[in-house]
């Protein structure tokens, strides 16, 4: 197994999937010639050549449809947003083109395309370029919604979304592209919709994804030296949700707190609280709580944009409170 | 009639296209016709329901484009599709029974008027979201192209879908990329209540395609030997070079935008209406091949006879289509059905 960046090991992923399918190609804004805005696609024009690894215009809502309309045609679009922020002028395509499509046309038409890029916020990039859109798209019956935390899951996740028959929307961390992490060689391929235990522990559940993952690992590091040990479970797909290991883990720990970039409302998170409430409901010794990023756009003042990520010290407030020890 | 008195295009169609063709292009005319009037009954009677729009009075766009393809061609296009979807070779009364929500239909009862598909005939799709299927036409043209595949896409659209972001997206990658797709603008003049005056700062539609340095057309959509003349060419060119064309077909719809919307309603006049049915599509096709001595009213009564006999018989087929089973409720939304949620929450 080698130690390589989340980045890297999307790369690999891409790359071993256009080697093994011909049909697979990657279209997008500065996917080729730059090597791609967060160069994920490094190298890949040089491979596999500019009619497989396709520049477009800025052209969201076009080159999301066209995307659809290949698969449509036989073709395994992956399309690269280049960030999930852009998406908003695409979601026509993503929501009414490829999420219904097998659905109104009684079963003929099932899509298999990837939608990609990072999400999340980043550093001081301001309102319009700092937000979490899972739960946009999870509440879409016909997309499948996936957020990898680490590079393994990044490779093996991505690998899945390229040979899944139906829409996947993936999102990768903005600030994960540097993180290293070991990533077995090879046809390395990782489910969709199974949950991860990312730390195993016995006295309070905490759900998290993405690169919310590292902000409960801190967290939990805080709390062992007090002696609080935490369980850290990673959906990595949101949508269909793999809820059993939440559920176990509850049963265990009897107490849930659910930790998401996003904003509050409506959120992905209330999704999960409602999913624990509802199949662990006796096993809880306190309500299910959540940490979100507040509930604002985001503001480029580098320490109000501090204050509105979900922090380690707000989850262990958050897991403090569903303990009882304050 | 000599052929010398006739505009060259008619004179060129008349010569270069098989007799039983031209005929068959007026049999669907008129079963388009007859088929649109009984939809119309049948969603009085509330057999139908939603979202229903009439093609009566613009057959001639669809008939003239769709006889230039080859059943491996495929057409993307909006709600307006009953017609296109028949004449791409759906069976009739499959596409009743959509129209019906029953489970024969061409989407098994899931679709409805405005989302017909049929993946054997090419027929992708009957889409709602106004000019939110261009780009999927560019889409199948993109992948013919990475196929190498020489077939065609044909894109239906209205013309106040030009307005539209997604139109002017999917002409600059068509035209960048060399792709074999023919746009047609359907300009029945009106995009519900609002003329193409007031929508559109530039009356001539083809124009646009110049900011795309893209080939264009204008043709009278109310003539279907024109209709084929022009789009038979353009067809040709997405084959043979891959280029894309956009063709903006004048014509007019005789009826309210929808069921829900009377005829003329309060943007345009009965007598505007009445003029403009004066100049019926198949009524001047028929004269011209009377007049063209291929045909007589014998056999054209015949033609409408079978036309008649044929929406009959999908409504037959329709009123015996069972309803979708509610067990079909959850089929089709993955192509494998997934999860322990979905699973609970049913
Ligand atoms: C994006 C979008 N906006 C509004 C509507 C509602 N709508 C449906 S049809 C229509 C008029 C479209 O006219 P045109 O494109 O010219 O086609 P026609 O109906 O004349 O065939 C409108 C506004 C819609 N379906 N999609």
């Amino acid at each position: 197994m080698a130690v390589i960046t989340y980045r890297d090991a999307l790369n690999q992923a891409l790359r071993e999937e256009l080697r093994r399918d011909p049909a697979v190609f990657l279209m997008g804004e500065e996917v080729g010639v730059y090597q791609g805005a967060y160069k994920v696609s490094k190298g890949l024009l040089q491979e596999f050549g500019p009619q497989r690894i396709v520049d477009t215009p800025i052209t969201e809502e076009g080159f999301a449809g066209v995307g659809v309309g290949a698969a449509m045609a036989g073709l395994r679009p992956v399309i690269e947003m280049m960030t999930w922020n852009f998406s908003l002028v695409a979601i026509d395509q993503i929501v009414n083109g490829a999420a219904k499509m097998l659905y109104m046309s009684g079963g003929q038409f099932n899509i298999p395309i990837v939608f990609r890029g990072p999400g999340g916020a980043a550093h001081q990039l301001a309102a319009q370029h700092s937000q979490s859109l899972e739960a946009w798209y999870a509440n879409v019956p016909g997309l499948k919604v996936v957020a990898p935390s680490t590079p393994a899951d990044a490779k093996g996740l991505l690998k899945s979304a390229i040979r899944d028959n139906d829409p996947v929307i993936f999102f990768e961390g903005e600030t994960l592209y540097g993180s290293k992490g070991e990533v077995p060689d090879g046809d390395y391929t990782v489910p969709i919709g199974v949950s991860d235990v990312k730390r195993p522990g016995t006295d309070v559940t905490v759900v998290a994804w993405s690169k919310m993952v590292g902000v409960a690992q801190k967290a939990a590091d805080m709390l062992a030296a007090d002696g609080i040990s935490v369980e850290i479970i990673d959906p990595r797909t949101l949508r269909p949700l793999d809820d059993g290991p939440i559920l176990a883990s509850v049963r265990k720990t009897n107490r849930c707190v659910v930790l998401e970039e996003g904003w509050p409302y409506a959120g992905v998170g209330a999704q999960i609280a409602y999913q624990v409430q509802h199949g662990a409901f006796g096993d809880l010794d306190a309500p299910v709580a959540r940490v979100t990023g507040l509930d604002v756009p985001m503001p480029y003042a580098k320490n109000l944009e501090l204050l509105v990520m979900p922090s380690a010290a707000r989850l262990i407030a958050a897991i403090r409170e569903v303990l009882y020890l304050d | 009639m000599s052929t010398s008195s006739l505009p060259d295009h008619v004179a060129r169609q008349l010569a270069a296209t098989p007799k039983a063709q031209l005929l068959e292009m007026l049999y669907q005319m008129l079963l388009g016709r007859r088929f649109e009037e009984r939809t119309a009954e049948m969603y009085a009677m509330q057999k139908i329901g939603g979202f229903c729009h009439l093609y009566i009075g613009q057959e001639a766009v669809a008939i003239g484009a769709i006889s230039t393809l080859r059943p491996d061609d495929l057409i993307v296009t909006a709600y307006r599709e009953h017609v296109h979807a028949i004449v791409k070779g759906c069976e009739p009364g499959p596409v009743m029974a959509e129209l019906f929500g029953r489970e024969g239909g061409v989407s098994k009862g899931k679709g409805g008027s405005m989302h017909l598909f049929d993946r054997r005939r090419g027929m992708l799709g009957g889409h709602g979201i106004v000019g939110g299927h261009i780009p999927l036409a560019t889409g199948t043209a993109f992948a013919a192209k990475y196929l190498k595949r020489d077939y065609v896409t044909l894109c239906f659209f209205g013309e106040a879908a030009v307005n539209i972001g997604a139109f002017h997206e999917s002409l600059n990658m068509a035209a960048l990329w060399k792709l074999p797709v023919v746009y047609i603008v359907e300009n029945n003049r009106f995009g519900m209540g609002t003329a193409i005056e007031r929508s559109s700062a530039i009356y001539d539609v083809a124009q646009r395609a110049c900011a795309y340095d893209m080939a264009s057309e204008t043709v009278d959509g109310m003539d279907v030997l024109a209709v084929r003349d022009v789009v038979g060419r353009a067809v040709d060119l997405a084959r043979r070079e891959g280029a894309p064309t956009l063709i903006e077909a004048r014509c007019y719809r005789f009826m309210g935008h929808s069921m829900s919307d009377p005829v003329h309603g309060h943007y345009r006049t009965k007598e505007e209406v009445q003029e403009q049915k004066e100049q019926d599509p198949i009524r001047s096709y028929m004269n011209l091949l009377i007049g063209a001595g291929l045909v007589d009213r014998q056999a054209v009564e015949a033609l409408d006879q079978k036309a008649r006999a044929v929406t009959d018989e999908a409504i037959r087929f329709a009123e015996a289509s069972p309803e979708p089973s509610p067990d079909s409720i959850f089929q089709d939304v993955y192509s494998v059905p997934y999860g322990p949620y979905t699973t609970r929450e049913q």
